[in-house]
């Protein structure tokens, strides 16, 4: 089982799926809250459903409404198991803090390559650690 | 205590050794950034005694999700309008003024050099932050409202002197010519930025000298298509450093600017709706509009929609400039801005997709929500909201 740490995250720990790419995120820009999927055709995720995934990404993006979002989105339980990106802004930390989910970023390497879609992860934000548990297949 | 808990948790994340008072908070707090859930935690909050729920510090909003006297030029549905009273009768029990305007550093109160600030837009943060050289994190709703019971924020990022240093040179080798133009070089710059941290030091083109709306537009675009709070531009904002003429640079010119307006190709001309929003409109923008819509006649297909903050408004239409806007077949909502007006909604009430605007914001953010953006010079916009058909 391997480790890759961050700088101390906030939220309670959590186990779940990933669902990866070195794409940016917000919120606004980037899903249909509605229907819980990728909803810009130019994100590597359109289409895909974030729901009870653990959403590993590069770096947020503009917009502030990600906090009042991601809260609404976990009152539906449609918003993700946790977020790991690689630079969180102050907007992702204080969506975390107000919605509950787990986020953890600053890790020691780059997190979107550290881990792939399907991949079986523990994330504890205490530590600021993400243990890799099961790995997807990868392509050859 | 929510509202210190919360602070807490953010300003240790950020490794924050404390908090610094704000004089100034700016909340967004639109219904559809809130959601049912948004909304309900606000009225809660509104019910809890006076003492508890009053803002501590002066505390403006962000634009709304609807203008409740041009709904229906609009077909925004009632459950919309319905959650946004609700909204907007819970901010004002907890104290705060209801600007509703995301160019509060142009209409409401222009922060000064130093001015420790929780401002909640990245636009507003971005200009805050650059041409002010006022201190401003972006301040999500919940965490604004939590600065806006406490008076102070954890003292991170942009509070710090080590936060607001530049790191990458851009050079800009010709004038941008238009406000578009502004936009598209701060979408290019912003787009190239790797994190929040980073803070871009312009050296603008053969000395030219910006003014407030193309700073506006540029630093919104930059902080949309980036994460990006704070630039600078030599001989232009106060904590620049100087240019270096022989210094390393990347460069940007009109055929980047052109590159990147023709990277937005709509998959039919028929034009469904014109936007100028994203940011709000100032003054001087609606006067411009006013101008190119004199003797025309929007296309009976095509909407246009401008919206700009109340106090704007108000003074436009005073100046004979709304009445202008409207005699062509343009609607001047107030308030608002268009994405935050459930714009998915609004797709489909009206049967919109193909979109035209001004604003290398909006079109960042509007693809999300099923629009076929492109973007232009406000010239050619009017000419394309004119004709029916998008021009290229």
């Amino acid at each position: 089982m391997s480790e890759i740490r961050g700088h101390r995250g906030i939220g309670r720990p959590v186990r779940g799926i990933a669902l990866v790419a070195a794409d940016n995120f917000s919120a606004r820009y980037d899903l249909d809250r509605e229907r819980g999927v990728f909803s810009r055709p130019a994100h590597r995720l359109f289409g895909q459903s974030y729901v009870r995934k653990v959403l590993v990404l590069n770096a947020a993006k503009g917009g502030v409404a990600t906090s009042w979002m991601l809260a609404e989105m976990a009152a539906r339980d449609l918003a993700p198991l946790a977020l790991l990106l690689n630079y969180a802004n102050p907007i992702m930390a204080q969506a975390a803090a107000f919605s509950g989910i787990p986020l953890i970023d600053r890790f020691e390497r780059d997190i979107t390559q550290a881990i792939a879609t399907g991949d079986e992860v523990e994330v504890d934000p205490a530590e600021g650690l993400v243990r890799l548990r099961s790995k997807a297949p990868r392509s050859p | 205590r929510w509202a210190m808990e919360q602070q807490i948790a953010v300003g240790e994340f950020f490794d924050a050794e404390d908090f610094v008072e704000v004089s100034q908070v700016h909340i967004c707090a639109d219904s559809e950034a809130l959601g049912p859930s948004g909304v309900a935690f606000l009225e809660k909050l509104a019910g809890a005694p006076a003492e508890q729920r009053r803002v501590s510090v002066p505390t403006v909003t962000d634009p709304r999700g609807a203008d409740f006297a041009r709904v229906a030029s609009i077909k925004q549905p009632e459950a919309i309008v319905a959650l946004e009273r609700r909204a907007a009768d819970a901010l004002a029990t907890l104290g705060m003024i209801l600007t509703d305007t995301c160019i509060n550093y142009q209409s409401v109160l222009p922060p000064v050099r130093g001015e420790h600030l929780a401002f909640g837009d990245t636009g507003s943060v971005i200009y805050a932050n650059s041409v002010c050289g006022a201190r401003s994190n972006y301040e999500g709703g919940p965490a604004a409202l939590a600065a806006a019971l406490t008076g102070r924020v954890p003292r991170y990022g942009f509070h710090l002197d080590a936060c607001r240093r530049g790191h990458r040179r851009w050079r800009v080798t010709q004038p941008p010519r238009s406000l578009s133009d502004w936009g598209a070089l701060g979408a290019l710059v912003g787009r190239a930025q790797e994190s929040y941290w980073q803070v871009p030091v312009v050296e603008p083109a053969g000395g030219h000298k910006p003014t407030s709306d193309q700073l506006k537009h540029f630093g919104a675009a930059m902080a949309s298509w980036g994460s990006t709070a704070m630039y600078h531009v030599c001989s232009v904002t106060p904590e620049a450093p100087p240019a270096e003429p022989g210094a390393a640079a990347l460069e940007l010119g009109h055929r980047d600017i052109d590159a990147f307006y023709d990277s937005f190709a709509p998959s039919r001309e028929e034009l469904d709706v014109v936007v100028f929003a994203a940011p709000q409109l100032s003054l001087l923008e609606m006067q411009q509009l006013a101008r190119l819509l004199e003797g025309r006649r929007v296309h009976e297909a095509t909407a246009l929609l401008v919206a700009t903050s109340p106090e704007i408004r108000h003074a436009a239409a005073r100046a004979g400039l709304v009445a202008a806007i409207e005699r062509a077949g343009g609607v001047v909502l107030e308030g608002v801005c268009f994405y935050q007006m459930h714009a998915r909604v609004l797709a489909e009430a009206n049967g919109w997709r193909t979109l035209m605007t001004n604003s290398a914001k909006l079109v960042n953010i509007i693809a999300g929500y099923g629009y076929e953006p492109a973007l232009a010079p406000m010239e050619r916009c009017v000419e394309a909201a004119v004709s029916g058909r998008i021009v290229r």
